[in-house]
């Protein structure tokens, strides 16, 4: 064969239309760069969903249960959420359970014992988070602390503080209505299936407006079906998970708060500058140092919102139980980290999506409740939960081990 | 052919004003004499090789081109400009960007995103607060650029780390055109990669050339200097030591200027066959 044909060949590989679509290797390249992230985990899920809907003879799938699930995963994927922010730029806070109690604690006592009205109480408690995540930051960012050690140090204080602000009870008793039903209200049908259709018709408008300006600069834009699959799956996810809502009491509104603050941190992080300096500081410090970015600057407002969402989880947890308590539950933490490291976002930094926690909360959720219904008891939750997480994680390094080798 | 160190009275008197020029620079650190007196020039269109062992002060040079470092002593211009360059932002104001041996990438970032890291297109909803990033212009501009530069890849939505060595060398070097670079520093361009991963940025530093900038490439592998640069300036103990023009000049020549070994008997035979090692000023 001469060179010039050979070179013919190569190029002609190059393009995928003329390509077959199962040569070697194209399905090895495929398997390289394709970021599987999420895949596993659907896969997961609709195992987890399908098992327990036989192993349950029908409980696990109805409206009942899965408005159930939604209100007991709520606060662990607020929760979750802020994990994802600081497992971002590679770092870790392990005090977000313990800040969680700590801020629902100071919403309760203001509301409580000093009479304070509901959104004073509930901005109070959601400030303290953001202190609470300065300290962390200033702690990380500028005196360089590892993050490890900073927020376990603040994993045993807070606890102190949680103890010393509801002494000498260990739970208040939330009076305030405005308090303790956030989490328990359900939105009126014209909301509860109003703001999803909107947010799909969005989602289609921007898909669509953004391909024809793409068109316009004469860019390359994916194929018009892919598209229309996309917002086809949108519709159908959340056509499916509104019609199961309303089979019960509506739309919860914990649901709404949760998929509000994802879609939120997604665009920011998707969309704007700032979300991008996070992504490239969990990327490469030093490379986004040299770029001109304020790595300790992002590195402290990570760790603010972090606390900040893991407050909004704790008064969510809080209000769901009509009690901001004392006894932290430790199991908080873990699952929310499970959550993020689950729905894909890496522990070393700089990959993975806020969408991890929908995913991420769905599974660790639906283990335990599905485990739940079927009775096995703490026992067998906390070994399948461990070994989930477990999993997720290995999963993770072998995928960095795996873009590493190809990298180079 | 005859080669020159210009210096002050010298270069406004030249036919070309060097884009970057170095005088008299010297720097210690505490009792070490990293730099002595050591002068640099580099034209517009031209690649020059700095050469040198090491402790001899290139990377010392280098970081006082690029601002990491302040020299205790000695002037800087900039297309004939006098400029003080006490950090890297200064140095990338002037003009002066240097592209590192680790090419400060961020590997989970893709393309476009590294490109543009730190100076993002951004574009305007609602004024000072819903400011998205410009993701068509950016598209648009790194295609300008990888075209200009000849740098083909798969795509420009990929993370850098699923990219070659030479296609990572490439990106990183794209991004100093970004910027309007007039300068541009090459840290090791060719260290760890492949021979035809090598070629590809040896290609590409010979059309920044050709795009009129001045190219500084520090390079240990003299293989590679030889086959880019158009002049070498080596360094001996922090100071230069020879300057050579690469056409008359064997790479036996320019080891010989790097070790100091066989110096004296060298410069004998420079002297009678009167056009290779050009100045020597230690």
């Amino acid at each position: 064969m001469s060179r010039e044909t050979l070179e013919q060949k190569t190029a002609t590989s190059a393009q995928p239309p003329s390509a077959s679509p199962f040569s070697w290797s194209r399905i090895s390249r495929l398997l390289r760069t394709t970021d599987f992230g999420q895949f596993p985990v659907v896969v997961a899920l609709i195992f987890i969903a399908l098992f327990f809907e036989i192993r349950s003879n029908g409980l696990f799938l109805n409206s009942e249960n899965l408005t159930n699930l939604v209100l007991q995963i709520g606060y662990i994927g607020t929760v979750g959420l802020g994990a994802v922010l600081v497992l971002l730029i590679g770092e870790i806070d392990l005090s977000l359970g313990v800040v969680a109690y700590t801020c629902a604690a100071v919403t309760g006592v203001l509301s409580v014992e000093h009479g304070w009205n509901a959104i004073p109480a509930l901005l109070a408690g959601l400030v303290a988070g953001a202190l609470i995540g300065l300290v962390n930051g200033i702690f990380v960012a500028i005196l360089r602390v590892p993050s490890f050690v900073v927020t376990l140090a603040g994993l045993l204080a807070y606890q102190g503080v949680v103890l010393a602000l509801l002494y000498p009870q260990t739970s208040l008793i939330l009076v305030d209505p405005y308090v303790a039903y956030i989490a328990t209200t359900y939105l009126p049908d014209v909301l509860g299936i109003g703001l999803p259709i909107a947010a799909v018709v969005i989602y289609a408008a921007a898909l669509l407006f953004s391909r024809i300006r793409r068109q316009r600069k004469k860019l390359v834009v994916a194929p018009l079906w892919t598209l229309l699959a996309r917002v086809a799956l949108a519709a159908v996810i959340v056509g499916g998970t509104v019609f199961v809502f309303e089979g019960e009491f509506g739309v919860p509104q914990v649901a709404v708060i949760l998929i509000g603050l994802v879609i939120l941190f997604w665009l920011i992080l998707r969309f704007s500058a700032y979300g991008r300096h996070v992504y490239a500081v969990g990327g490469n410090a030093e490379a986004a140092r040299r770029a001109g970015i304020n790595v300790t600057g992002i590195r402290i407002s990570i760790f603010i919102l972090a606390s900040v969402l893991a407050a909004i989880g704790g008064i969510l947890l809080a209000s769901r139980q009509d009690i901001a308590s004392a006894e932290v539950d430790q199991t908080l933490l873990l699952n929310a980290i499970a959550t993020a490291v689950i729905g894909g976002v890496s522990l070393f930094g700089g990959r993975g999506s806020v969408w991890a926690v929908v995913l991420g909360s769905l599974v660790i959720g639906g283990l335990a409740n599905g485990l739940d219904l079927l009775n096995v008891g703490d026992a067998v939750k906390f070994i399948l939960q461990g070994i989930v997480l477990l999993l997720a994680v290995t999963i993770d390094a072998l995928v960095r081990r795996r873009s590493a080798a190809a990298g180079r | 052919m005859a080669e020159y160190t210009p210096t002050a009275s010298d270069w406004a008197a030249a036919p070309t004003i060097p884009t970057l020029q170095l005088q008299g620079i010297s720097k210690a650190f505490g009792a070490v004499q990293a730099l002595q007196d050591v002068d640099f020039e580099v034209n517009a269109g031209e690649v020059v090789g700095l050469v040198g062992d090491n402790g001899a002060g290139k990377s010392t040079l280098i970081k006082i081109i690029s601002g990491v470092y302040i020299a205790d002593k000695g002037e800087i211009f900039v297309e004939g400009n006098k400029v003080s360059i006490n950090n890297p932002k200064d140095a990338t104001h002037v003009g002066i960007e240097t592209v590192y041996q680790d090419l400060a990438l961020c590997d989970n970032l893709d393309v476009v995103a590294n490109l543009f890291l730190g100076r993002e297109d951004r574009s305007t909803v609602i004024p000072f607060l819903v400011r998205p990033l410009n993701e068509l212009e950016m598209e648009n501009r790194t295609r300008e650029v990888l075209k200009q530069l000849d740098v083909k890849l798969p795509s420009l939505r990929v993370p850098v780390a699923a990219l070659s060595g030479g296609q990572r060398q490439s990106i990183a070097v794209a991004k100093t055109i970004l910027r309007n670079a007039k300068v541009v520093l090459l840290d090791e361009p060719t260290a760890a990669l492949g021979v035809a991963q090598t070629r590809q940025v040896l290609e590409l530093i010979r059309r920044l050339r050709a795009q009129g900038l001045a190219v500084v490439v520090i390079s240990h592998n003299l293989a590679d200097v030889f086959e880019v640069v158009d002049r070498v300036i080596v360094l001996r103990l922090g100071r230069r030591a020879a300057t050579f023009d690469i056409h008359s000049t064997t790479q036996e020549q320019v080891v010989a200027a790097i070790t100091g070994a066989q110096f004296g008997t060298l410069l004998e035979q420079n002297g009678t066959s009167n056009d290779s090692a050009l100045e020597v000023q230690s």
